[in-house]
């Protein structure tokens, strides 16, 4: 209730604010509504359920996640998320936060992972599956992306993602780089952060997961390249997929010393 | 069946191509194991067919390459490039080039269709507004192109059915067919040659940016 009112009066504000405010700089008011959302980011809900997830014993085989290794260790969860993807040697993969995640709800816990990669976003297992990666990353908040960049499998991940993030291809020739390698660009008044480089801090790869205003969703990075995918006019990428990993790697090493706010919260 | 066996097949790459990759691939491996992840992580969606996106044209992939490289086409490949998009340019067959602007608005506005979750192909949008500046009350455009505001009477169009004006109408008609017959590695999409904008709607289109009339050149 209290969250409800204080977003009644931040969209209020807004609308009286009206066009003037739009026309002197639309991204300042934009920045300004996301400035009085921000204590109460619906984020926190996601956080409180996956903290709760991680630690409840659940699947086939009645297990928490609490021994599940992030990359720093089993049951390491603060600095993991600044650190992946990244390579794990017991799968032979180079592995983001969602992949990780669905290895350990396979090995610990029993569920099948074919079957969660298949879900769609926002049903069954894949609203849990959000949960955690948003209290995973909630872990690492301020915490600056660092990610580990000496197995080969990693320094080949980041040359695939480079590759991936400039092809262009569909009814649009779109590719990533369409939109985000040039400074200082949006998509009507939508600011587009360049992801060649370390966008600074909380921009880009460093904001995701984050809760989406306009549509009342928390969107992790899967779903967030999944839509981008999906604008860019690109075929469907599958949840966990390589490419969406080699992406991963190729923005989170970019980002090398951003800070990280996730769960962030969105347009 | 390709999406069901998406999360294995990954792992399948993954092992066989890295597992033994205790070297640095070459360029040409990159390139070649770029094709197969993209092949094995993305599959077909309603309306969109994978391997028509990934095995895109000889233009897509040279101007990924230099986007890549941060450096242009050397002049000779940009030239070649141009001559091969300008010949795919189809004239308006009735030989009208401008429509009605205010469809035309409606199309510069939408950027509806050609995705994955369109369950069949419809009367796709031309997404113009996402990076242009057009009409100067619409102040929600985006800046990836440049502002097209005045554009007709900035280029001193009063009768687009004049001689004087047929060089400026001829231009503008094959830029928004197909972009890059002027300029190789442009940004902009192919609303014509790739099809996703109809010879009607780009009469209309036509018609936004060089009809004196239109709120383009107030």
């Amino acid at each position: 209730m209290k969250t409800t009112n204080k977003w009644a009066v931040a969209i209020g504000a807004l609308v009286l604010a009206g066009s003037a405010l739009a026309q002197k700089s639309a991204s300042d008011g934009i920045a300004e509504y996301r400035a009085m959302l921000q204590d109460g980011n619906p984020a926190e809900l996601f956080e409180a359920k996956g903290e709760d997830l991680w630690k409840t014993k659940r699947g086939p085989k009645n297990v928490s996640l609490e021994q599940c290794n992030l990359g720093k260790g089993p049951g390491v969860v603060k600095g993991a998320f600044v650190e992946l993807p990244r390579y794990f040697a017991d799968t032979q993969r180079v592995q983001d936060l969602e992949s990780r995640l669905l290895t350990c709800m396979e090995t610990l816990q029993g569920f099948n992972a074919a079957e969660i990669a298949k879900t769609p976003f926002g049903k069954g297992e894949q609203v849990n599956m959000t949960a955690l990666a948003t209290w995973v990353a909630s872990e690492s908040r301020g915490m600056r992306f660092n990610l580990p960049q000496a197995h080969q499998s990693e320094k080949t991940f980041y040359e695939v993602g480079k590759r991936l993030f400039f092809k262009r291809g569909g009814t649009h020739d779109f590719a990533c780089a369409s939109c985000h390698s040039q400074e200082g660009k949006r998509i009507r008044l939508q600011d587009l952060p360049v992801l060649t480089k370390n966008p600074g801090d909380g921009i880009g790869f460093a904001a995701w997961p984050a809760y989406r205003v306009s549509n009342g969703q928390m969107w992790s990075m899967q779903l967030r390249l999944n839509d981008c995918y999906r604008l860019q006019r690109f075929p469907y990428p599958g949840f966990g997929s390589d490419a969406t990993i080699a992406l991963g790697v190729y923005m989170g090493v970019n980002a090398k010393g951003a800070a990280s706010i996730a769960p962030a919260l969105k347009r | 069946m390709k999406k069901s066996t998406q999360w294995t097949l990954g792992l399948a790459v993954s092992a066989v191509l890295l597992a033994g990759c205790a070297t640095a691939p070459s360029m040409a491996e990159l390139d070649q194991l770029t094709d197969q992840i993209a092949k094995a992580s993305f599959s077909d969606k309603n309306i969109i067919k994978a391997d028509k996106v990934l095995n895109t044209d000889e233009s897509n992939r040279l101007c990924s390459a230099a986007d890549m490289a941060g450096a242009p086409l050397d002049d000779a490949t940009a030239k070649r490039l141009e001559a091969v998009n300008l010949k795919t340019i189809k004239w308006p067959a009735d030989g009208k080039f401008l429509g009605d602007w205010k469809q035309g608005e409606k199309t510069a506005q939408s950027g509806a269709g050609a995705t994955w979750s369109d369950k069949k192909v419809g009367v796709n949008g031309g997404n113009c507004y996402n990076c242009h500046q057009l009409s100067k009350q619409e102040i929600s455009f985006g800046t990836i192109g440049p502002s097209l505001y005045n554009y007709g009477k900035i280029r001193g169009v009063t009768d687009p059915g004049s001689p004087a004006s047929k060089a400026v109408v001829e231009y503008t008609w094959g830029k928004i067919w197909n972009a890059r017959a002027y300029n190789a590695c442009s940004s902009m999409p192919r609303a014509g040659h790739n099809g996703f904008l109809s010879e009607e709607q780009i009469q209309n289109v036509m018609a936004l940016l060089l009809d004196p009339k239109s709120p383009v050149n107030q």
